[in-house]
C-alpha cells in the first residue's frame, strides 16, 4: 500500500486523521478537476456552464469554500449495438453521446428544497464547518448534496442533531462506480430521512479515485448513525471503499478470504456460454450491449 | 467424568489457530471449563439451523444460559442481484429483484418499477395501480403468516406452523391464479403491469377474502391470549423507539414500539391515500407487540383488498407509450404461455415495422434518461427502497435495494445480548429476516 495524500484522509484507519490537518493541495486539484470536467463536457458536445451558473445560488460562502466543480456522474457512450471498430454496418457507430453531469440547480429550489439548504448550511455554519457543501441537483422531485469527503461525518452530525433537520434515520449507504473511464468514478451515496418533517434527501460523496491497487477512504458515519454499520461494510465489500473509524469494517457478503469488490464496474460478471438449439449464447457480459 | 481428554475417544481435543478446539458430548462438561471462565462458551448456530429463519448464521457467547454477546453472520445466500441487473435491461430487472425477498416478491417488484417509473417520468394507468396494491396486500398476508407460521414454530408451537402455512397456502394459490406463479412473479413491468387479470379475478378474491375472515380468528384462539404463547415474548426481545431509530429497524419493529410510521401513510403512493386502513401499533416494543401488530396488519390489509377490489374499473394495464409498454399481450397456448396468436400474426404476415419494433424492444430495451432515484415502498418488514442510477442506456448503472431485512437484523444483538439463549430464537423470528433479502 502506497501513501495517499489526496482528501479523504491519509490511508491510515485511524479516526483523528481526517479531523485534523487540511490535505495540502486538496483545493488546488479540486479546481483542476472542475476545469477538466468542464473542458470534457464542453468537448463532447454540451454547454459549459458559465460559473456564475455553476456557483450555488445563495449558498454564499459555503459554495465558495468548497468549490464550483459539477460533479461528473456517467460515462461518454459511443455507438450502438456493442460494436467498435470494423463491422459495424448499422451507422449508429458514429453516434456520441456526452457523459452526464447532474446540473447544479437554481434558486428558487422550490418546495422545501430552499428551507433545507439554507437550514443545512446554516445549521453547518454555526457548527464552524466550512466548505462541505460543493454542489446541490434537484431532480425528478429528489434533492442531492454533493459534500467534500472529509466533511461528511461532520455534516451528518448536523442533520442529524440540528433542531431545524432532524434527519433521525439513516435509510441506506451505498455506492455507485460510474465506469472505469470516470475520473471521479466512485460515488458514496447517504440517503437520509427526517422523520419530523417527512423529508428525504441524498448526499452523494464523489472520490477522488480514478482506479488503481489502492482503496479510496473516507470518514465512516457509524457513530452517528449506527445502522451505517452494515452498510459501510457491504460498501466495501461491493466497491472496496475503507470507511476510517468503522468499529470493524470487514466484509459481509462475501467471503472473508475473497478477492476484490464485486460491485465495481471492472470486475466481471462471470458466466459460462451456453448451448442451446446448436447456437451459443454467451455470458451475459459478453453480450451485445444497447447502450 | 474423570477421564481426561487426551485419552477419552469421545473428546478429542486439537489446536487450531482459533485456540483450543473440544469436542464434548454427554456429561464431559466439567473436564474442560477452567475455575475463571467456567459458564462461558461460544456456541454457533447455523446457518443450517431450523430456528435461523434460513441460511442465518449466530455466534452467540454465553454465561451459562445468558447471551453476552451475540453477532450475526450473512452472506450465505448473497447471489448478486444488483450485479446481475447491470447487465440486463430495465424490464429484464424486475425477473431479478423480485427474488432478492422471497416472501415478498412482488414489494421487490414494487419498489423497482416505482423507480424506474420515476426516473422515466411516466404514471401508470389507475387499473394498474389498483391491481398493484390488492395484490401487494394479498403478498403481505402470505409473508405475515410465514412469520407467524416459523416463528411459532421455532417456539415450540407446531399448530401455529400448520395453520399458518395452510392460511399461507390459500395466498399462494390465489396470486398463482392471478399473476402465473406462486412466487417470483414478475408480475409488475415497468409502465404497467405484464397481464391483465383473468377474468373471473373477482370471484377469487371474494372466496378469499370469505377464506380468511373465518379463519383469521384461529390465531387470536390459538395464540393470542394463550399463556405459553405470551410467557415465551411478552418482555422479551425488547427494543425501544430510540433503539429502533438508531439501527434504522422500520416496519413492524418500528411500530411495536410506537411509531406509526408507514410508508403508505407518510409518502401515499399508488392511490393508498384513498383506501380505508389503520396502521396498528403496539407501545410494548417486545416480540408480543410485533407479533400483535402483523396480525392486525393482516386484518387491515384485507381491508384494503375488499376496497381494491370494489374500486376496480376496466381499462388498459401499461401505459399507452409504445416505446416503453410491451407491444404484446400473452396468453395461454397449447405449448404454454406466449405472444397472443393476433400478435404473431400481425408481426410476421403483416407489419414489417411491428416486427422490428417487438425485436428491438425486446432484444434492446428502452433507453431511460440520465440520472439517479430513491424509491421505496412498505414492504411486510419495512421500509423497502430502491436506488436506481441510469446513464441514458438501457441498461442501469445501478440497482440498490435497501432491503428491510438486511437493516432489521442489525438489531439482532441488541435485543438478544442479557438475555437467555432461547430469547434469541423469539428476537430473531420477531424481526423475521429473510435471507433472500438480507444477502441479496
Amino acid at each position: 500500500m502506497t501513501e495517499r495524500t489526496g482528501p479523504g484522509g491519509t490511508a491510515g484507519t485511524s479516526k483523528d486523521s481526517e479531523g485534523g490537518a487540511e490535505p495540502t493541495g486538496g483545493e488546488q486539484s479540486s479546481a483542476q478537476r472542475g476545469g477538466a470536467a468542464d473542458e470534457q463536457h464542453a468537448a463532447s458536445g454540451g454547454t459549459a456552464p458559465e460559473p456564475s451558473e455553476v456557483e450555488l445560488a445563495g449558498l454564499g460562502d459555503q459554495a465558495v469554500e468548497g468549490g464550483t466543480r459539477p460533479a461528473p456522474a456517467g460515462r461518454e457512450r459511443r455507438g450502438m449495438f456493442g460494436v467498435h471498430g470494423t463491422g459495424d454496418t448499422s451507422g449508429f457507430g458514429g453516434l456520441r453521446l456526452p457523459a452526464h453531469a447532474p446540473a447544479p440547480a437554481e434558486r428558487p429550489f422550490g418546495g422545501w428544497f430552499d428551507e433545507v439548504a439554507d437550514d443545512l448550511v446554516a445549521a453547518l455554519d454555526e457548527r464552524g464547518t466550512r466548505g462541505a457543501i460543493q454542489q446541490v441537483t434537484i431532480d425528478r422531485g429528489e434533492i442531492t448534496f454533493y459534500i467534500a469527503a472529509e466533511r461528511i461525518l461532520e455534516v451528518c452530525r448536523t442533520l442529524r442533531d440540528d433542531p431545524s433537520l432532524r434527519y433521525e434515520l439513516c435509510s441506506a449507504v451505498s455506492a455507485v462506480d460510474y465506469g472505469v473511464d470516470v475520473p471521479q468514478r466512485l460515488h458514496v451515496v447517504y440517503h437520509l430521512l427526517s422523520m419530523t418533517y417527512r423529508r428525504r434527501i441524498r448526499l452523494e460523496v464523489a472520490l477522488d479515485w480514478a482506479g488503481g491497487a489502492e482503496n479510496p477512504h473516507l470518514p465512516s458515519v457509524v457513530e452517528v448513525y449506527p445502522t451505517a454499520d452494515w452498510h459501510e461494510r457491504e460498501t466495501w465489500d461491493m466497491f472496496g471503499i475503507v470507511f476510517d473509524g468503522h468499529p470493524a469494517l470487514t466484509r459481509i457478503l462475501m467471503p472473508d478470504d475473497w478477492d476484490g469488490h464485486p460491485q465495481r464496474k471492472d470486475y466481471p460478471l462471470g458466466g459460462i456460454p451456453v448451448e442451446y438449439k446448436g447456437a451459443e449464447i454467451p455470458p451475459p457480459d459478453e453480450r451485445r450491449a444497447y447502450s | 467424568m474423570s477421564t481426561p481428554p487426551e485419552t477419552d475417544a469421545y473428546a478429542p481435543e486439537r489446536e487450531t489457530t482459533e485456540g483450543t478446539v473440544y469436542t464434548v458430548t454427554g456429561g464431559d462438561w466439567d473436564t474442560i471449563t477452567d475455575g475463571e471462565h467456567d459458564e462461558r462458551i461460544v456456541i454457533n448456530m447455523g446457518p443450517q439451523h431450523p430456528s435461523t429463519h434460513g441460511v442465518l448464521r449466530l455466534v452467540l457467547e454465553l454465561e451459562g444460559e445468558t447471551v453476552t454477546q451475540a453477532r450475526s453472520v450473512i452472506g450465505y445466500l448473497h447471489t448478486g442481484i444488483e450485479k446481475n441487473c447491470e447487465y440486463r435491461t430495465w424490464t429484464q430487472g424486475v425477473t431479478f429483484v423480485t427474488r432478492a425477498d422471497y416472501l415478498a416478491p412482488l414489494f421487490n417488484e414494487a419498489a423497482y418499477v416505482k423507480g424506474v417509473e420515476k426516473l422515466l417520468g411516466v404514471e401508470v394507468p389507475e387499473r394498474a395501480q389498483i391491481i398493484r396494491v390488492m395484490l401487494m396486500e394479498v403478498n403481505r398476508i402470505g409473508s405475515h403468516l410465514v412469520c407467524l407460521a416459523t416463528g411459532g414454530m421455532e417456539l415450540g408451537a407446531l399448530t401455529g406452523m400448520t395453520a399458518g402455512f395452510r392460511e399461507r397456502e390459500e395466498v399462494l394459490h390465489l396470486l398463482e391464479y392471478l399473476t402465473g406463479l406462486r412466487m417470483n412473479h414478475a408480475y409488475f413491468r415497468p409502465g404497467g403491469l405484464a397481464q391483465d387479470l383473468p377474468v373471473d379475478w373477482k370471484e377469487k378474491i371474494d372466496e378469499f377474502l370469505a377464506v380468511f375472515h373465518s379463519r383469521l380468528g384461529d390465531y387470536d384462539r390459538l395464540l393470542t391470549g394463550q399463556p405459553i404463547w405470551k410467557q415465551r415474548l411478552q418482555g422479551v426481545g425488547y427494543l425501544p423507539i430510540d433503539g429502533c431509530l438508531a439501527l434504522g429497524a422500520t416496519g413492524p419493529i418500528l411500530r411495536s414500539a410506537g411509531l406509526a410510521w408507514d410508508q403508505r401513510k407518510v409518502e401515499p403512493y399508488w392511490g393508498y391515500d384513498q383506501y380505508d386502513f389503520e396502521v396498528p401499533t403496539e407501545t410494548g416494543a417486545d416480540c408480543y407487540s410485533r407479533y400483535l401488530v402483523r396480525l392486525h396488519e393482516i386484518h387491515e390489509s384485507l381491508k384494503i383488498i375488499k376496497q381494491a377490489a370494489e374500486r376496480l374499473e376496466p381499462g388498459p394495464v401499461m401505459v399507452e407509450d409504445r416505446k416503453i409498454a410491451w407491444p404484446a399481450q400473452l396468453s395461454i397456448g397449447s405449448d404454454g404461455m406466449g405472444n397472443t396468436l393476433e400478435h404473431v400474426r400481425k408481426i410476421m404476415g403483416q407489419s414489417m415495422e411491428s416486427l422490428i419494433h417487438h425485436f428491438k424492444l425486446v432484444t434492446e430495451g428502452f433507453h431511460v434518461p440520465a440520472g439517479q432515484v430513491y424509491t421505496c415502498v412498505e414492504s411486510p418488514r419495512g421500509e423497502l427502497g430502491v436506488h436506481l442510477v441510469s446513464d441514458g442506456g438501457t441498461r442501469p448503472v445501478r440497482v440498490h435495494m435497501r432491503e428491510p431485512s438486511f437493516v432489521n437484523l442489525q438489531t439482532m444483538p441488541a435485543m438478544s445480548e442479557g438475555g437467555m439463549v432461547a430469547d434469541v430464537i423469539a428476537a430473531v423470528a420477531s424481526i423475521d429476516p429473510v435471507m433472500g433479502g438480507v444477502d441479496r
